[in-house]
């Protein structure tokens, strides 16, 4: 058995501003299927916090139980984690941003995590907009326990088993939308140019992001019959624009014409512009979002690339009006024991 | 760009860059991995069928195949260095077993062709290897009282022993070849008259160069020696000191070979002096850091311009200083400093400052013609002369290379005097032989060990200064002992070990381009190469290397395969990330066609295992 990485590298890899490589955001070795999409996830997440020149100490990557749970592992080594409890990742990521709100949150998920046994949680962590990227490593079936249909499966696909599947699908891009996501896009694996965009775009909202990103399954649904698989992603994948993630500091180079782009300030001064290319696509739009989805099924089609992102949200924090900026684990002893006096004054509140 | 076609037997050679640097084109990961396997009789093996002289190269070989090495090209931490090739042939030498009974047998019917060979060189041996088991009768002629040739006059002991020299020497002669030694040819025509079918010349490049219009050469003359002859002398054990200080005059192999030898025969003030900057000497890396090593200065931007006489006798040299200037087209002349002349003294100097051809016993009326630099004029690749049962090899027949050159030049022209001799058309020749095999053995399983070393390279051991300047015979390295050489050998990437890709098989699911530790590959639409090389995932600066490209694939998508061969670790995650198997990990053996191969068997570990197996029964 060799599930061996070699120590070397690219002699050209280069580093980024704060001086890691490529190498720094790897994870252990995968152990999922050979193809899988999700593993080309995993390099999108390593590249896309590379590029951002995220520290990798400052992120806290959480997952629920599957393929797509996994994961993590394969990333990002030098980070935080937590594997939760199958469908309870939300749970977990709320009460961890409640406690550091400095962290960044990636809660990894799959369809089954989040539409099935996690579907409880999923819709409260949308509408609470938690700080956070939440990605659903969607590919429409159990991998882990021999690929029956999923929940997010549509009419008609037929995995490995060949029986079409007779259930409505649910679709998360219209919950999370429905719901108040302030952030919502979906992704292909097999795209890394339009996926890592999203998911710097995603790292960097403040609020609750939704990445829901087709990931096929080459063991149990990749089949001709499925909606799911590389061949259907490839010939039905519409895009509501091409992605591009500026961050702050970085020059605008390329000149668009107007009306050719539609350019959106994030909180932290960063861009993201969305290059039009068809119809007139207004990603600020939630409703049209939620319409154009709507049409894009009708279609046949599944509509990529970012669907709605409301930059100015509110997030968790801001709504509950937290009293402290800080992490609870940077408070003093002072503040944390404040004295007889000040447990007298909260006593005499409730007299 | 077009499809890469990988039937071209050139095209996955050229990726095992040791093997195409070498050239007789020694398939080195093979023998590596028999070394790492402990089975030194058949790396000793796979070695002698393709360059004769294992032990004799693993010491002396001017590597070649070393700076090709795909490892010196990586970086880890800091920047890597190329596997100890050289030094792991030696291993397989060092620690065979029986390999006589290996060798081919020689037929006892001989088929009535007679060749003559002219110097016992390494061309000469190599000839002979190839057509003694065929049943020619080779006749040598050699003016020295042992064979070897430049190998035995002017490679130095305590580089290369006598036994080992004269044991892969003898592999050879002991097939049966008629020698004689201590017998100079000194007439062309005296040998053609003899009615041989066919005659090989071998006869190196026998003149060093000398200096003899700086004044005080003829006076100092008895103090004054030439690099190589002298050499020879040592070696044959004609003379046997030198004088205190000694000046060593040159920057290649020869010079240095003379100042460490002189250290061992009475010098104690040995300095190198060249004309140019140290940076441009010729001499190998190795060579010039092992002459540092005992303790020998040397002196760049020096030109001699008198050898000084006290009362007819040498007492120093003196130098003009200068220094390089480099012209617009990179031309370099050295121009005077204006310095005032240093003045070295010394007892002795040694002029090694290169050597020539030399063929005043070949009569120049023969019908064999000589061009530029009196050169014979030969086809390049049958090595034949302009008298058609003439052939010339090694530093003979296109001025001086090495030994390794020799061994491959050899090859090329037993199979041209076979051919003649047959009444074949000469250069009508066969193509090498290739074998692609899949080394699959399970899903994270291939039959080569893709689990490399991260070891920096390892130091050969040497023996003690003081002890090794005292004894001219005592050789200086050690050698790798079986550890050390195992730790060596599981550094090699194994590049044989080719990325096969069917384009066919592809669902672009990306696994292989997430996976790839280097980032070789790329899925992208095709273009011309330098727009192609701008696009990939990882640059592709390298330009030496070639970029693999598939056909088109099968999934509408419009784009092609590219991998960039450059820095590929042939660890195979490729494809065991592969869902369809469309990458595969495949062993390519490319082996020089030799006479034998045109009639017979090819010469590996598994025919010569077979062989043993039908012996023992």
């Amino acid at each position: 058995m060799s599930y061996i990485n070699p120590q070397f590298r690219h002699p050209c890899s280069n580093t980024n501003e704060i001086g890691c490589t490529r190498k720094d955001y790897e994870g252990v070795i995968s152990t999922l299927c050979a193809g899988c999409g999700h593993d080309s996830i995993t390099a999108a997440v390593v590249q896309a916090c590379f590029e951002l020149s995220i520290k990798p100490h400052t992120v806290a990557k959480i997952s629920g139980i599957g393929c797509s749970s996994k994961t993590p592992a394969y990333f990002l080594s030098q980070s935080h984690g937590f594997n939760s409890v199958h469908g309870r990742m939300p749970s977990i990521a709320t009460g961890a941003n409640l406690a550091n709100r400095d962290m960044i949150y990636l809660g990894i998920s799959g369809d089954g995590d989040t539409a099935s046994i996690g579907i409880g949680q999923f819709v409260h962590i949308a509408r609470r907009n938690l700080n956070m990227l939440y990605m659903v490593e969607n590919n429409g079936c159990y991998g882990l326990t021999k690929g029956q249909d999923s929940a997010t499966a549509d009419v008609g696909s037929a995995a490995k088993g060949g029986i079409p599947n007779e259930f409505a699908p649910v679709d998360l891009v219209s919950m999370a939308l429905d719901l108040g996501a302030s952030f919502v896009a979906r992704g292909f694996s097999g795209d890394k140019e339009q996926l890592v965009p999203l998911i710097k775009a995603g790292l960097s909202h403040k609020g609750f992001a939704f990445l829901d990103i087709i990931s096929p399954c080459v063991t149990f649904n990749n089949t001709p019959g499925s909606t799911k698989s590389y061949a259907h992603m490839r010939e039905h994948m519409e895009m509501t624009g091409k992605v591009d993630f500026v961050p702050e500091e970085a020059e605008i180079k390329v000149d668009y014409k107007p009306g050719e782009m539609t350019d959106i300030t994030l909180h932290d001064g960063a861009h993201i512009r969305l290059n039009k290319l068809g119809d007139d696509y207004d990603p600020q739009n939630r409703r049209g979002a939620l319409a154009a989805e709507e049409k894009a099924k009708e279609k046949g089609e599944i509509l990529t690339g970012l669907l709605f992102v409301d930059p100015e949200s509110h997030d968790l924090h801001d709504v509950l009006g937290t009293t402290t900026k800080h992490p609870l684990r940077n408070l003093d002893e002072k503040t944390l024991c404040p004295g007889a006096k000040a447990l007298e004054a909260i006593n005499e509140t409730s007299r | 760009m077009k499809p890469t076609d990988i039937k071209d037997p050139e095209y996955f050679h050229k990726v095992v860059d040791c093997q195409y640097a070498c050239p007789a084109h020694t398939p080195v990961p093979e023998y590596i991995r028999l070394i790492a396997a402990g089975k030194y009789t058949e790396a000793f093996m796979v070695n002698w069928e393709s360059n004769v002289f294992p032990g004799i190269l693993g010491r002396t070989c001017d590597r070649p195949c070393e700076p090709a090495c795909r490892r010196g090209r990586l970086k880890d931490t800091e920047d890597e260095e190329p596997v100890a090739i050289c030094r792991l042939k030696r291993v397989c030498a060092d620690h065979k077993g029986d390999v006589k009974s290996l060798m081919p047998p020689i037929p006892q019917k001989k088929n009535g062709k007679r060749v003559a060979f002219i110097g016992a060189g390494p061309a000469s041996l190599t000839v002979m290897r190839d057509l003694m088991p065929l049943g020619y009768d080779c006749i040598l002629y050699d003016d020295q009282k042992k064979g070897g040739g430049m190998m035995r006059s002017q490679i130095p002991s305590f580089r290369l022993p006598d036994e080992v020299l004269a044991e892969e020497v003898n592999y050879v002669l002991d097939m049966g070849v008629e020698t004689h030694f201590e017998t100079r040819v000194d007439s062309m025509k005296e040998i053609l008259d003899q009615n041989y079918d066919a005659i090989f010349v071998g006869t190196g490049a026998p003149r060093g160069g000398d200096l003899p219009k700086l004044p005080g050469r003829q006076e100092g003359d008895a103090n004054i020696h030439i690099g190589i002859d002298w050499l020879a002398s040592v070696a044959f054990e004609h003379t046997k000191k030198i004088g205190k200080k000694v000046l060593v005059l040159g920057g290649g192999n020869t010079a240095m070979d003379c100042c460490r030898t002189s250290r061992r025969l009475g010098g104690d003030d040995v300095r190198i002096v060249v004309r140019s900057p140290a940076k441009t000497m010729k001499a190998s890396p190795w060579e010039i850091e092992d002459a540092k090593g005992e303790d020998i200065p040397m002196f760049e931007n020096h030109v001699p311009k008198e050898f000084k006489i006290e009362n007819g006798k040498l007492t120093g040299m003196i130098f003009e200083l200068v220094e390089a200037v480099y012209d617009d087209n990179g031309k370099r002349t050295l121009v005077p400093t204006g310095e005032p002349d240093v003045l070295m003294e010394c007892d002795d100097v040694l002029i090694a400052i290169g050597q020539d051809n030399a063929f005043p016993w070949i009569e120049r009326d023969l019908g064999l013609e000589f061009g530029k630099w009196d050169l014979p004029v030969l086809d390049k690749e049958t090595f034949q002369s302009t008298l058609p049962h003439v052939f010339f090899g090694g530093d003979s027949a296109f001025g001086p290379e090495n030994i390794i050159t020799a061994v491959a030049h050899g090859h090329q022209a037993a199979i041209s005097i076979d051919r003649f001799c047959s009444g074949e058309n000469v250069t009508d020749r066969l193509p090498p032989t290739v074998n692609l095999m899949s080394q699959k053995m399970g899903v994270h399983e291939w039959a080569y060990d893709n689990d490399i070393s991260n070891d920096d390279r390892f130091i050969v051991p040497h023996a003690d200064k003081k002890k090794a300047l005292k004894d001219i015979k005592l050789e200086v390295e050690l050698g790798f002992n079986e550890q050390q050489a195992l730790d060596e050998a599981m550094r090699c990437l194994n590049c044989d070990a080719q990325t096969v890709f069917t384009e066919d098989k592809c669902i672009e699911c990306d696994a292989c381009v997430d996976i790839c530790p280097t980032n070789c590959i790329t899925f992208t639409t095709t273009g011309e190469e330098d727009d192609l090389r701008t696009r990939l995932t990882a640059p592709a600066e390298n330009k030496e290397q070639d970029l693999y490209i598939s056909g088109g694939l099968p999934n509408k998508t419009n784009r092609v395969m590219v991998k960039d061969e450059d820095v590929c670790l042939h660890c195979g995650l490729c494809a065991e990330r592969c869902p369809t198997a469309a990458w595969d990990m495949q062993k390519f053996l490319y082996n020089v066609t030799k006479t034998y191969n045109e009639k017979g068997p090819q010469l590996t570990p598994e025919t010569l295992k077979e062989r043993r197996k039908d012996e023992a029964a």
